[in-house]
Parts: C-alpha cells; sequence; structure tokens
C-alpha cells in the first residue's frame, strides 16, 4: 500500500530529463565550474610561459631573504635587516591595528549619529544628516587624501603645531598626546580594574536571578559603572595619586616625551572611521525605523518607560536588520583600508608592493595579499555569522 | 462606595485634538464609570481612534482635561506611566512582539513595570492564557499563531498587567469571520466579569449583548449617546440612521 504510493509519486515526479530542474541545475553548476577551471587553466598556462621567457624566479623562496628595505612605523621589532616575510608581517600587524580600531570607531561613530538622525531634536538631526551627505558622497580615497593633507601637508611644524587639547599636538610629525609615565601603582590600578569588571558581571548575573525570584531591580548599569570606575580609582588614589604624565615638550626642532601617531596612520583611521560611519548610520536608522511603530506603541501602552522600550522591544528587532548589512561594512573598511598606499602608510598592499617591485615576484605577492585578504574577510564574515545567529528571528 | 456605577473612571471634557489645521476632535465630553462598558463606532476617519489613544496618551490633546483612575493626563511623564499601568489596550493589528514567546510576551510588562518575580509573571500568563483559552501555546512564537489565537494572546498580555480599565481599537477588524468570534467570546467574558471597558468596533451584535452605552462620533464630534436598545430601535441623529442602515444592511 505504501510502497505503491512511493511508486505512483515517483512515476509522477519523473519528467523528461530536460526538464527535470534539478537535473538541470546540476547540468549548469557542471557546465559553470568546467568554464571557470578551463579559464584558470589558460591564465597559469601563460603566466607560467611568460615567466619562463623573462627568467623570473618563482616560488616563495624570497620570502627568507632580506628586505633591505625601511618601514615608517611598526607594531613589532623591525629593520631593514630583517627578511622579506617579517617586513610582510609588519604590513599585516598595520593593517590588522588600522582595521580592528576603524571597526569600533566607526561602530561606534555611526550608532551615535544614526540615533541622532532620529532625534526629535531638529538641530541635532540635521547636523547628522549633513555629515552623513557629504562624507557619504565624496569618494574615500579623496577623502583621504584630504585627511592626509591636513595632517602631513597644512600642518605646521613642530614650533607653530596646533594644540587641539592640553597637551595633545597636531603638528606634520603626526598628532603628540601625553601617556602616563610607567609606576608600579599602575599594576595595582589595572587589577583593580580587572576585579572590577568581573564583580560588576557577577553582580549582574546576581541581579538578574534576584529579579527572577523577587521581582526587584536593581541599578546594576550604575553599581556597575561604580565598580568598573571606583575601585580602579580608590586604588590609584590609596597609591597616593602618582598622576605624572609624560607630556610631549618641544625640545629643539621636535617634541620629546609623549607618544605619538603617525600623520598617514591619523588620516587612514580618520579617513576610514568618517566614511563607514556614514553607511553604519544609515543602516542602524533604518533598522530602527524598520520596527514597526506598533511594536513601540504597544509597549507604551503596556506602561514600559522609553528606555525599557528601546532595550526590550525595539533594539532586540533592529538588531535582526543591522548585522547583516553591518558586516558588508566591517569587510568594505578592512578592504578599503588597503588604500593606505595612497597615502604612505605601510599597510600589508603597501610593503608587498615594495616587495614586488625589488623582487619581480609579483605573482606571490598578490598571492600573499588575497590570501590574507580573504582569510581576514572570512573570519569576519564567520564572527558575524555567529552574532547574527545569536539574534535572528525565531519567529516561524 | 456606594453604587459603582457613579465612579468615573474615565472622564473627558470637552477635549480637543488638531493635527496641523484639521480637527480630528471636537469637544468631545465622556463619562465611563466603574464597569461600565462603553462602545464607539462611527465612519472612518470619525476619530474614534484618535479618541481612545487619547484616554492613555498614544495620541495628545491640545485642549480640554482627560481625567483616568482619578489622575488627570498631563505632560507629567509620572502620571502617564501611572495611567497606563492602569489601561490595557488591544490594537487592530494586534502587535505582539515578534521576538519573544507568548509567554514572554505576558510576562515582559509585569515583570519590568510591575516588578513581579519571574515566577509568578509566568504564573498570571499561564492563567490568562487559560482564560483566552489557548493554554497550550505558551512556547510559540507569535508568528507560529493564527490571527484569532494572536489577538486572544494580545488580549492576555493586557490582562497580565491587572487593568482597571481595558482600550479595545476595532479588535476584529484584522480577522477573518471564523475567528471573530472567538475572540468576541473573550471579550463578553470579560465584560461580564466587570471589566471597564471602551471598545470601537462595529460588531453590532456584541455591542447589543454587552454595551451599557453606545456613541456615535462623526466628522471628530460625538454626534449621539444612548443604551444600546435606545440606539438601534429609535436613534434620534441623521447621520446615526444613516450609518446605522449602511452597516445593519450587511
Ligand atoms: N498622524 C496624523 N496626522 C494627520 N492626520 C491624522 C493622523 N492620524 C489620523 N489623522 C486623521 O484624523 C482623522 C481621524 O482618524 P482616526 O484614526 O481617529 O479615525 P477612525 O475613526 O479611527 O477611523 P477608522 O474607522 O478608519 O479607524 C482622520 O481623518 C485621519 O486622516
Ligand atoms: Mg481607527
Amino acid at each position: 500500500m505504501t510502497t505503491d504510493e512511493a511508486t505512483l509519486t515517483s512515476a509522477r515526479a519523473r519528467p523528461a530529463l530536460w526538464r527535470d530542474a534539478k537535473i538541470r541545475g546540476i547540468a549548469y553548476q557542471v557546465v559553470f565550474v568546467a568554464a571557470v577551471a578551463g579559464f584558470i587553466a589558460l591564465i597559469v598556462h601563460n603566466a607560467i610561459a611568460n615567466i619562463g621567457r623573462q627568467n623570473i624566479a618563482t616560488g616563495f623562496g624570497f620570502l627568507h631573504r632580506e628586505a633591505a628595505f625601511g618601514i615608517g612605523e611598526s607594531l613589532i621589532e623591525y629593520s631593514p635587516a630583517d627578511t622579506y616575510a617579517r617586513a610582510l608581517l609588519v604590513g599585516l600587524t598595520n593593517t590588522l591595528h588600522v582595521a580592528a580600531l576603524g571597526i569600533v570607531l566607526a561602530t561606534i561613530l555611526g550608532t551615535l549619529m544614526g540615533l541622532a538622525r532620529l532625534s526629535s531634536n531638529w538641530l541635532v538631526a540635521k547636523l547628522a544628516r549633513v555629515y552623513v551627505e557629504i562624507f557619504r558622497n565624496i569618494p574615500l580615497a579623496l577623502q583621504l587624501f584630504f585627511w592626509w593633507g591636513l595632517l602631513d601637508k597644512m600642518a605646521p611644524g613642530p614650533r607653530q603645531a596646533w594644540q587641539i587639547l592640553p597637551d595633545v599636538f597636531v603638528s606634520n610629525r603626526g598628532i603628540i598626546y601625553p601617556v602616563p609615565l610607567s609606576n608600579p601603582a599602575y599594576k595595582w590600578v589595572v587589577a583593580a580594574l580587572g576585579i572590577g569588571v568581573v564583580a560588576a558581571i557577577g553582580l549582574h548575573r546576581w541581579a538578574k536571578r534576584c529579579q527572577a525570584a523577587t521581582g526587584r531591580q536593581f541599578p546594576t548599569g550604575w553599581v556597575a559603572l561604580a565598580l568598573i570606575i571606583g575601585l580602579p580609582a580608590a586604588v590609584f588614589l590609596g597609591f597616593g595619586a602618582p598622576a605624572r604624565l609624560d607630556v610631549p615638550v618641544l625640545k629643539g626642532f621636535n617634541f620629546s616625551g609623549g607618544d605619538a601617531v603617525s600623520p598617514e596612520f591619523a588620516a587612514l583611521l580618520i579617513g576610514l572611521v568618517v566614511y563607514t560611519g556614514t553607511f553604519i548610520c544609515e543602516i542602524v536608522r533604518a533598522g530602527i525605523l524598520a520596527v514597526n511603530w506598533g511594536q513601540s506603541e504597544a509597549a507604551m501602552a503596556l506602561g514600559l518607560r522609553s528606555s525599557q522600550r528601546m532595550r526590550l522591544v525595539v533594539l532586540p528587532q533592529a538588531l535582526r536588520v543591522i548585522v547583516p548589512p553591518l558586516t558588508s561594512q566591517y569587510l568594505g573598511l578592512t578592504k578599503a583600508s588597503s588604500l593606505a598606499v595612497i597615502i604612505g602608510f605601510p599597510d600589508l598592499v603597501s610593503v608587498a608592493n615594495t616587495t614586488m617591485n625589488q623582487t619581480g615576484q609579483a605573482i606571490e605577492g598578490i598571492t600573499v595579499i588575497m590570501a590574507v585578504y580573504l582569510s581576514l574577510s572570512l573570519a569576519i564574515s564567520l564572527a558575524m555569522n555567529v552574532y547574527n545567529r545569536a539574534v535572528a528571528l525565531v519567529e516561524r | 462606595m456606594s453604587d459603582a456605577r457613579t465612579v468615573p473612571m474615565i472622564e473627558l471634557q470637552s477635549v480637543n485634538k488638531w493635527y496641523g489645521e484639521f480637527q480630528v476632535l471636537k469637544n468631545i465630553d465622556l463619562q465611563v464609570g466603574k464597569g461600565e462598558k462603553v462602545v464607539v463606532c462611527g465612519p472612518s476617519g470619525s476619530g474614534k481612534s484618535t479618541m481612545i489613544r487619547c484616554i492613555n496618551r498614544l495620541e495628545e490633546h491640545q485642549r480640554g482635561r482627560i481625567i483616568v483612575a482619578g489622575i488627570e493626563l498631563t505632560s507629567d511623564l509620572k502620571n502617564i506611566e501611572a495611567i497606563r499601568r492602569e489601561v490595557g489596550m488591544v490594537f487592530q493589528q494586534f502587535n505582539l512582539f515578534p521576538h519573544l514567546t507568548v509567554l514572554q510576551n505576558l510576562t515582559l510588562a509585569p515583570i519590568w513595570v510591575r516588578k513581579l518575580p519571574k515566577k509568578e509573571a509566568e504564573e498570571a500568563a499561564r492563567y490568562y492564557l487559560g482564560r483566552v483559552r489557548i493554554p497550550d501555546q505558551a512556547d510559540k512564537y507569535p508568528g507560529q499563531l493564527s490571527g484569532g489565537q494572536q489577538q486572544r494572546v494580545a488580549i492576555a498580555r493586557s490582562l497580565c498587567m491587572k487593568p482597571e480599565i481595558m482600550l479595545f481599537d476595532e479588535p476584529t477588524s484584522a480577522l477573518d469571520p471564523e475567528m471573530i468570534k472567538e475572540v468576541l467570546d473573550v471579550m463578553i467574558e470579560l465584560a461580564n466579569e466587570g471589566m471597564t471597558m471602551v471598545c470601537v468596533t462595529h460588531e453590532m451584535g456584541f455591542a447589543r449583548t454587552v454595551a451599557d452605552m453606545m456613541v456615535f462620533m462623526d466628522k471628530g464630534e460625538i454626534v449621539e449617546r444612548a443604551a444600546p436598545k435606545d440606539f438601534f430601535a429609535a436613534p434620534k441623529n441623521e447621520r446615526t440612521k444613516a450609518f446605522l442602515s449602511q452597516i445593519l444592511a450587511h
């Protein structure tokens, strides 16, 4: 009986081969893969023939040779006597440095601007709108030249440096700012900060359980803030507040003391953040607007306060709309950081460029760049997908 | 507490509201006593929704006074919050929270506004789910329910706040005919238990059964108000007559 039915349905579901959607699908894929493979084979063959004719070395052996070129700034130890591999690693860390900082800052800026655009305050909303319209519509490369020109070309020498904040100077040597002088007390302050954070997390857990059990709401936010800021502050004061800063002071033709970021790094970071921030702003705004006003009204009618409405009803629904396009922005920012090459910041592409010029091994250089950006992008996608799944709607 | 009906739960005194130049509400006077049921009807655009949304401040009135459960509605957030705690509202579009399960929909406000322990809130939620006759859907998401079930969840969600007053804005207009009855049955039961209710609806059968007073609105005004038997048998105003003959025709 059941087998009868099964044969019957399978007989019905067996049209002519060329009309079967499944078989067609497979056929298209086979043809596509074959075409791509053929194209790649052609290119590889061509490249090998050309390289053979021009007597260029192949393989990644060059990575172990001495790079013999300097790199303007580096997070890790580097000298021209190091290998090409080391030089490329310097480029990679610089790329990661600017991309990671850029993602965090662009998210903060974009979110604030997105909320500002929705503000009922006319001036705030308009200013945010102007920001978006200006910086979204100018090509990023142009903006990078602008910031770089401002920081490197227009900025005065150290002697006439612009003081933008107390003890923070902008000159053509970069942005120079004070840093705390090292002191044994700081170790304890950092430890206190760690304890404060752990205590705050514990408190949050406890407050949640307490609310579930008794309904009493604990002002977790404020107490946590007090713990995280107060504990280190208490330790700091306990050590007699050793607030000695290493303040930059003009000595001769340059500043000594403090710490500095180069005009190139600052220009690249500002450019990436300001540009990507406009898109994130629009994404955040669209995400919040995508949540039906009826949801807010229902929450209001239930007596939830505006902060509770945002946190418990609107944001959880907005995040689902926000996260996927946010991922593209993070990827975009990371890839756009390769524009560093046009203002001379030694990111991966810039270093690889120099490497290729010196060794002539363009294919290997490009391969390295592509492999790195591909892995970076995949890593970001993966992380964001995990996050997305956590906030995704179960709904139906 | 002499006669419960004399205690006004909702009082609107010459309430006026404008959208720009356009006047939506014109000198609305309305008193609803404790346990009283008022059914509001009228043609589309006559200001019915606007009026009941003023009662819990989803809309702001510009002139006149609104006093709910003894608290006057002003721009004072504390008063607004206090009133919203006492007033439940059911919308035409249900407006359930799609990211929360049915149970979480029901416990959200009791936990965050009434500050109930989770367990207590869940017990109450399950009780009200039983009352609206869907005790076994607690762990589903709103999107997995039929329209009639969603609207009943919405009613239960409001009831979980133990409101003194329930407002309904065309609760059955978005429903298929076979689901309308299941929602109306729940509302009738609620009415029989003495809940103070203001309903905007065109379900005249329901109005006849539960209403203490019928209110007919047109062009932002209350044109006629009467007990249901007088309202349906002998409407005084021409506009009411025209409206009733139209709506009772089908
Ligand atoms: N936000 C608004 N801005 C401008 N006009 C509005 C707004 N909301 C409602 N109106 C107008 O106010 C009038 C009353 O609207 P309301 O929604 O109260 O009518 P209603 O009686 O509930 O109609 P319906 O039966 O169609 O729901 C309508 O003419 C409508 O166009
Ligand atoms: Mg309406």
